[in-house]
């Protein structure tokens, strides 16, 4: 078990809006958000599949598959909102290829750590708490399963 | 220096017409001299993936509240935030954005607290402007800062505080949340991220008017007539007597101060802004449970 160890992935996102000015942390989140995958057809197709994370001011969905051990996180979330579509791309950058123990290791208050509460606020940031804590409970439910 | 009205017919109806611009008049006076153009959104991000040319972002969050306390900023952080947009105290200022202008609508409530005169609200918003292709941009603006006046903030006309609502009890309040907030079936708007109240419900004698009623589909206001029967008919509004209108955080009833007080023309309206976080929260106020306002309680 690696728990509540922030995989590198993770850190180095971090790390790296850490490094800028408050400002160039919007602009980067905001790169995030156009990073942020299409959804493959499997799910684009069944909108059905993917939980919404009532806790976001937009709609925001997600869904959580392992393979081999290996975690794969999808996303969606609309254009008009960039900075939840923002916060999913982080975590979705950040999570895809980890191992099960890997992602339940998190730390929950990782998006409270990168920097943003000054830029986006606090109530902002609750959005992406509430995805990552989702995201986990998916997974559980998954290995569980 | 004032930029001249929009005269629009739709306009001619309301109460203080000079308080809307049309998309209309708004792209044939880009760039004009004393006008700026303020987006605010929900979204901290939204105005960086598009925007009106020359339009400056304030957002509610991160520019408009005190960072310590829960309040609004001071004179001396609204006069270096405005300045430093290119705001002048005698600037036309036009404020558009996203949902039906539902925070634009809130910026425009705090301008009012600093006493900026000439503020408007572009009718339809940032959909309206999008969906009619007018010009759009990603440049970014980069605004001269000007020297705008360190000005005190004049609370009392048109904000209430928790004690003026208890004062103002047997009064009409007007409640525009949803109308599973307003029951207390739920705390926050269906959809939106949980607050933090401790009770659900309604103020006494409140009436229900979800704040989105005053708008038309396209996100337009509606017309004099169709207001007047939602707010004198429906809520059972009347001239000269005060009314305070609340949400969840005041943002909502920011949208609704700016149709009683621009649109319709009442005179003594405030805006409780620590709303149902506050009242929902606070230890032994009255408050009802279910879809009737209730009866105001005996003193």
């Amino acid at each position: 078990m690696t728990e509540n160890q922030l995989p590198a992935t993770l850190a180095e996102i971090r790390d790296d809006f850490l490094a800028l000015e408050q400002r160039e942390r919007l602009e980067m989140l905001l790169e995030f958000a156009n990073e942020l995958p299409e959804l493959p057809p499997r799910y684009s197709e069944h909108p059905d599949l993917l939980e919404r994370v009532e806790e976001c001011q937009s709609p925001v969905f997600i869904f959580v598959e392992v393979e081999d051990g290996v975690v794969h996180l999808f996303a969606t979330a609309p254009r008009e909102a960039p900075t939840t579509r923002g916060f999913a791309s982080i975590l979705v950058q950040g999570i895809d290829g980890l191992t099960v123990d890997e992602v339940l290791g998190i730390p929950d208050d990782f998006p409270n750590t990168i920097g943003l509460t000054e830029a986006v606020s606090l109530l902002r940031i609750r959005g992406m708490t509430a995805m990552l804590g989702r995201t986990k409970r998916q997974l559980r439910e998954r290995v569980a399963a | 220096m004032t930029v001249e009205t929009d005269s629009a017919p739709k306009f001619a109806g309301y109460a203080h017409p000079e308080r809307l611009v049309s998309t209309e008049w708004l792209e044939a006076h880009l760039g004009e001299p004393g006008l700026v153009v303020v987006e605010s959104d929900e979204d901290v991000l939204l105005y960086e993936t598009g925007h009106i040319p020359g339009a400056v972002k304030i957002d509610w969050h991160t520019d408009l509240n005190d960072p310590v306390l829960r309040d609004y900023v001071d004179g001396e952080a609204f006069a270096s935030l405005v300045g430093g947009k290119g705001i002048a105290r005698d600037s036309t200022v036009v404020i558009y954005g996203d949902k039906n202008n539902w925070w634009a609508a809130y910026a425009l409530w705090v301008f009012t607290l600093f006493g900026h005169e000439d503020v408007r609200l572009l009718d339809g918003g940032r959909d309206k402007w999008i969906a009619e292709e007018r010009p759009f941009t990603t440049d970014r603006t980069t605004p001269e800062a000007v020297d705008y006046p360190v000005v005190e903030r004049q609370d009392a006309e048109i904000r209430a505080f928790k004690d003026d609502v208890l004062a103002h009890l047997g009064h009409p309040l007007i409640d525009v949340r949803s109308p599973e907030e307003y029951s207390g079936e739920r705390t926050t708007a269906p959809a939106y991220p949980e607050e933090g109240a401790l009770r659900a419900g309604h103020i006494p004698s409140a009436a229900n008017v979800p704040w989105a009623k005053a708008a038309a589909e396209d996100g337009t206001f509606k017309p004099v007539a169709e207001l007047d029967a939602i707010y004198r008919e429906g809520a059972g509004l009347t001239e000269g007597e005060p009314v305070i209108a609340y949400c969840r955080i005041g943002e909502r009833s920011s949208h609704t101060w700016f149709v009683l007080t621009h649109l319709l023309g009442f005179e003594d309206v405030r805006n409780y802004d620590g709303s149902w976080t506050e009242w929902g929260s606070t230890v032994r106020v009255p408050i009802v449970k279910g879809a009737e306002p209730g009866e105001v309680p005996a003193r």
